[in-house]
């Protein structure tokens, strides 16, 4: 076990001097035309921040392989929670609705699924 | 394992290295439960961005890149002298990391001063959600042409197409997200002071450095949240 393990100043320095040029360039391309690429380039450079403080400033490179498991699993849970909640309200206008649950609405649904 | 007895070792812990991880683990599993409370103002987000993407654009144009971007650096900044507080409570630096947990809780206070000029700004321009709202999208591109700024196919779309209450839903959002934000920087400018106090005692040493540690933790995750933040918010859509 790695018992007080201390990252040498000269490791949070390099990091913060890369977070601090990917702040740079997230505001650099964000003004270039990618269309959809932009949200993912900018998602993308924000995860890599967000990993890197992860890794060095919040020391999970060197610490217990349980925490490897929890910060994981925060990430996955998150994952399934932003798909699950899309896959719904992305594929409401695939289908019409049944016309027994059309109860508020005056004209029942007639177009067929595109 | 160490074989000294130490008085800060709890009785039901083995020893301080045990105490050590069950503290940070503790922190951990808290965090989690943040990422999903964040989570689901970010799953809001995502959802009516992708039903009103021309309304996010213009919110997002009504957003200062240079104080989100000045504020960003501050954060990114304050993680640093948060690191170097733990690094240096763990060699036995007591009065090194007071200072470094001073200058944390310093850059914490400018975000929150920067974060009250915008959210003045916004009050300013009408655009807290509410009965006082307002936005005329039109006048905001006319605008941005007379400053200069070139405005092309794509922006001038959105500008046209955009909902004004869909641009509302943007800023109820907008301050949902950062006002919890916000009020997690409180508890941790909080919690920076309470470290503080404990470290001018003479609480921690190189053998006992947990809660500086774990409060490192919060303070990063903080960080994390805003890191996601300031794209999203500021900096979509501007192309």
């Amino acid at each position: 076990m790695s018992d007080h393990h201390v990252i040498p100043v000269r490791v949070y320095l390099t990091i913060i001097s890369i977070l601090m040029v990917l702040t740079v360039v997230t505001v650099w391309v964000a003004f270039l035309d990618f269309g959809f690429l932009n949200t993912v380039i900018a998602v993308g450079i924000a995860c890599i921040k967000a990993l890197l403080v992860v890794m060095y400033f919040m020391h999970l490179k060197y610490s217990a392989r349980v925490l490897w498991l929890y910060a994981g699993a925060g990430a996955v849970f998150f994952v399934i929670m932003m798909a699950l909640m899309l896959s719904d309200y992305r594929s409401r206008e695939w289908f019409p609705a049944p016309a027994a649950w059309e109860v508020t609405t005056t004209a029942p649904a007639t177009s067929a699924p595109h | 394992m160490s074989s000294h007895s130490n008085a800060h070792v709890a009785h039901h812990f083995e020893n301080a290295e045990q105490q050590r991880q069950s503290a940070q683990l503790g922190m951990w599993i808290f965090l989690v439960t943040e990422v999903m409370f964040f989570g689901g103002l970010f799953a809001a987000y995502t959802i009516y961005r992708s039903l009103y993407p021309e309304a996010w654009v213009v919110g997002s144009h009504l957003l200062s890149i240079k104080l989100g971007g000045f504020n960003t650096a501050v954060l990114l900044a304050s993680s640093l002298t948060m690191a170097m507080a733990v690094h240096a409570a763990q060699t036995d630096k007591q009065k090194a990391s007071a200072n470094w947990i001073i200058l944390t809780m310093l850059l914490g206070f400018v975000f929150l001063g920067v974060k009250v000029v915008e959210y003045a700004g916004k009050i300013d321009h009408h655009l807290v959600p509410g009965p006082h709202f307002f936005v005329d999208p039109m006048a905001e591109l006319a605008k941005l042409e007379a400053a200069g700024i070139q405005v092309g196919q794509h922006l001038r779309h959105a500008f046209e197409g955009a909902n004004p209450n869909h641009i509302q839903l943007f800023y109820s959002l907008y301050f949902a997200m950062t006002g919890m934000h916000a009020v997690h920087m409180i508890i941790g400018a909080g919690i920076m002071l309470w470290l503080l106090v404990n470290t001018r005692k003479g609480v921690y040493s190189s053998q006992y450095f947990n809660p500086v540690e774990v409060s490192g933790l919060y303070w990063h995750f903080v960080d994390i949240v805003w890191i996601f933040l300031f794209p999203m918010l500021y900096l979509i859509g501007r192309h």
